[in-house]
C-alpha cells in the first residue's frame, strides 16, 4: 500500500518538476517570449512585463521641434544590394532589391499577410495615398547613441485595419531585404506613433535609411525599427523567428529599455 | 566589539556582487559608444562632451557618403558607418539590467529594514552637531592617520563613514536608477518629466557615467580603509560576523 501511493507522489512531483523547468525554457505560453532556459532572457521577459504592467499603454513618445532635428549616422545595412559594404546581404534578396532600386521602388510591394481577413500586398503609391502621420522623434540606438529627426508615413494601424486583422491577433511580424525578421505586440503596433515610414526630413526615405520603407517603432530602441521592408505577419502566436530573430541571436526581443 | 547586523551583512553581499556586474556590464555597454554628450540627441555626426578612449568605435574619419538634407548652414546631415565595430550589447545591456533589478530589490529591502529597524537613523544619518566644520576636519585628520586597532568593524560609524555610506545608498544609487529609466524610451513615453529634469537622453546618460564614476572612487576608498583598519578582521565581521 506504502509503495503504491509513493509511486504516483513522486510522479506528481516529478510532473510539477518538469512544468516548472517547462515555463522557465518555454517562457510562460506562446504568448511569450521563448527564454530556452537562458537567465538573461528571463531577465527580458521580465523587464518586458514589468513595462506592460506597469507603464501607460498609451502614452505617446516625445515629439521634437522642427529646429531639433539633429544629424543621424546611418548603421547596420547601408544598402541591401551591395554585398561590398559591412551590414548584412542577403543571396536571395539582395539581388530582388537591386532590381527595385532600379526601377525606382515601382515593383515593390509590401505583403501583408498571416492572421488577416484581407491579406493584400501594398505599393508604395497605395500606402502614400492612405493617412499620413508625420513626428519628430528621437531615434535612441542601444550603441548610446541618439538622434532626432522627422519622419513622415501611414500608421501601421491603418495598414492593418485594411488588411482587416483578426480579433486573435497578438503579434505583428516584420521582414526585410537585408533578410531580418523581428515582431512587436499588439500593443506597440497599434500604438499611434508606430508607422511605417516612407519620409525623412521632408525627403524620400534615402536608401542608407531604409528606402523605400522602414518601421518607426518610437518606444522602442532602435534596432525595432526595421529598415527596408518587404513583408508583415500577423500572427495569433509569439514567433521568435528562429535564427533570424534577436532572441537566438543573443539580443532582448522586447527592447524598450 | 561592534558588530554588523546579520540582514545588513546579507544585505552588503548582495548589493556587492551586484554592483560588480552592473559595473562590469555598464563599462562594457559605454565602451561600444565611448562619446557623452548633453541634451537629447547625440552621435557620431555631433560633437561630444567628452569622448573616452576605451575603444575604437568613434572614427569620424571612416564615415562616407555624407549628405545634407536641407541647403541651410549648419544643417543636420547623415552619412554611412559601414566598419565592423566592438559591441558585447546584447548580453551586457540583459544582464545589466536584470542586475538592476536585483539591485533596486536589495536597496528597497535595505531601507525597509533599516527604517523599521532604527538602524538608518541611529547608524547612518549624521547627527547635527556632527556636521560642524570643527568636527569634520577632526574626522578627516583621523582618517589620514588609521590606527586599525583602536577601530571599530561596525557601527557606530565616523562622520566620514556615515556621509560615504548615506551618500551612496541614498543620493548615488537612486540618481543611478533614475538617470536610467530616462535612457529607456518606454519609460520616458509614460513618464516625460524624466526627460525634463535631467536635461534629455543623452544628459541623463552623462550623469549615469558620473555617477558610475563617483561610485568606482566610493568602492576604492572603501577598499582602501577596510584594509588600513585590517582586511582579515574586517572581512570577518561583514561576513560571518564577530565572534563573541
Amino acid at each position: 500500500m506504502k509503495q503504491q501511493r509513493r509511486m504516483p507522489r513522486r510522479v506528481f512531483i516529478k510532473g510539477l518538476a518538469s512544468s516548472a523547468a517547462g515555463v522557465l525554457l518555454a517562457g510562460c505560453t506562446r504568448m511569450d517570449p521563448p527564454t530556452y532556459g537562458n537567465v538573461l532572457r528571463m531577465g527580458d521577459l521580465f523587464t518586458y512585463k514589468a513595462h506592460r504592467l506597469l507603464l501607460r499603454a498609451h502614452s505617446l513618445a516625445r515629439e521634437y521641434d522642427y529646429s531639433d532635428i539633429s544629424s543621424v549616422p546611418a548603421i547596420g545595412t547601408t544598402n541591401p544590394a551591395d554585398p561590398a559594404k559591412c551590414g548584412f546581404f542577403s543571396d536571395e534578396y539582395g539581388p530582388v532589391y537591386e532590381q527595385l532600386l532600379a526601377n525606382r521602388f515601382t515593383d515593390w510591394r509590401l505583403v501583408v499577410e498571416g492572421s488577416v481577413a484581407r491579406p493584400r500586398a501594398f505599393s508604395l503609391d497605395e500606402l502614400r495615398r492612405m493617412p499620413s502621420r508625420t513626428q519628430i522623434t528621437r531615434h535612441t540606438c542601444e550603441e548610446g547613441w541618439s538622434a532626432i529627426s522627422q519622419w513622415t508615413g501611414v500608421p501601421l494601424r491603418a495598414v492593418l485595419e485594411a488588411a482587416g486583422v483578426h480579433s486573435s491577433a497578438r503579434f505583428v511580424q516584420y521582414y526585410s531585404y537585408d533578410d531580418w525578421a523581428d515582431g512587436i505586440d499588439m500593443l506597440d503596433a497599434l500604438h499611434p506613433q508606430t508607422i511605417l515610414a516612407y519620409g525623412m526630413n521632408g525627403r524620400d526615405l534615402p536608401i542608407s535609411h531604409g528606402a523605400p520603407l522602414r518601421l518607426r517603432v518610437e518606444k522602442q530602441l532602435g534596432y525595432k525599427s526595421m529598415k527596408f521592408l518587404r513583408r508583415i505577419v500577423v500572427t495569433d502566436y509569439f514567433d521568435d523567428n528562429g535564427s533570424k530573430g534577436n532572441i537566438q541571436n543573443g539580443w532582448s526581443w522586447y527592447a524598450g529599455i | 566589539m561592534s558588530n554588523h547586523r546579520g540582514w545588513v551583512r546579507v544585505c552588503h553581499w548582495l548589493a556587492a556582487a551586484a554592483f560588480m556586474t552592473l559595473a562590469v556590464s555598464g563599462f562594457l555597454i559605454l565602451m561600444v559608444h565611448p562619446r557623452l554628450y548633453l541634451g537629447h540627441a547625440g552621435n557620431d555626426l555631433t560633437p561630444a562632451l567628452l569622448s573616452l578612449p576605451i575603444s575604437n568605435n568613434h572614427r569620424p574619419d571612416e564615415l562616407h557618403s555624407r549628405v545634407i538634407f536641407t541647403n541651410v548652414p549648419g544643417a543636420p546631415v547623415t552619412a554611412e558607418r559601414n566598419y565592423d565595430i566592438f559591441n558585447q550589447n546584447g548580453w551586457a545591456r540583459s544582464l545589466h539590467f536584470l542586475t538592476a533589478w536585483i539591485l533596486v530589490a536589495v536597496g528597497a529591502t535595505y531601507v525597509a529594514i533599516g527604517i523599521v529597524s532604527g538602524h538608518i537613523r541611529s547608524a547612518l544619518l549624521p547627527r547635527g552637531r556632527e556636521l560642524a566644520p570643527r568636527a569634520l576636519l577632526q574626522d578627516l585628520k583621523n582618517h589620514l592617520r588609521p590606527a586599525a586597532g583602536a577601530i571599530g568593524t561596525g557601527p557606530p560609524y565616523g562622520l566620514l563613514q556615515k556621509l560615504a555610506y548615506t551618500s551612496v545608498m541614498l543620493v548615488i544609487l537612486p540618481l543611478m536608477v533614475a538617470t536610467g529609466l530616462t535612457m529607456a524610451p518606454a519609460v520616458t513615453a509614460s513618464y516625460p518629466f524624466l526627460l525634463d529634469l535631467f536635461g534629455g537622453y543623452q544628459t541623463a546618460r552623462t550623469i549615469h557615467f558620473f555617477g558610475f564614476a563617483s561610485l568606482v572612487l566610493f568602492l576604492l576608498i572603501h577598499l582602501a580603509m577596510v584594509i588600513a583598519t585590517g582586511f582579515g578582521r574586517q572581512l570577518r565581521a561583514m561576513t560571518l560576523g564577530n565572534q563573541p
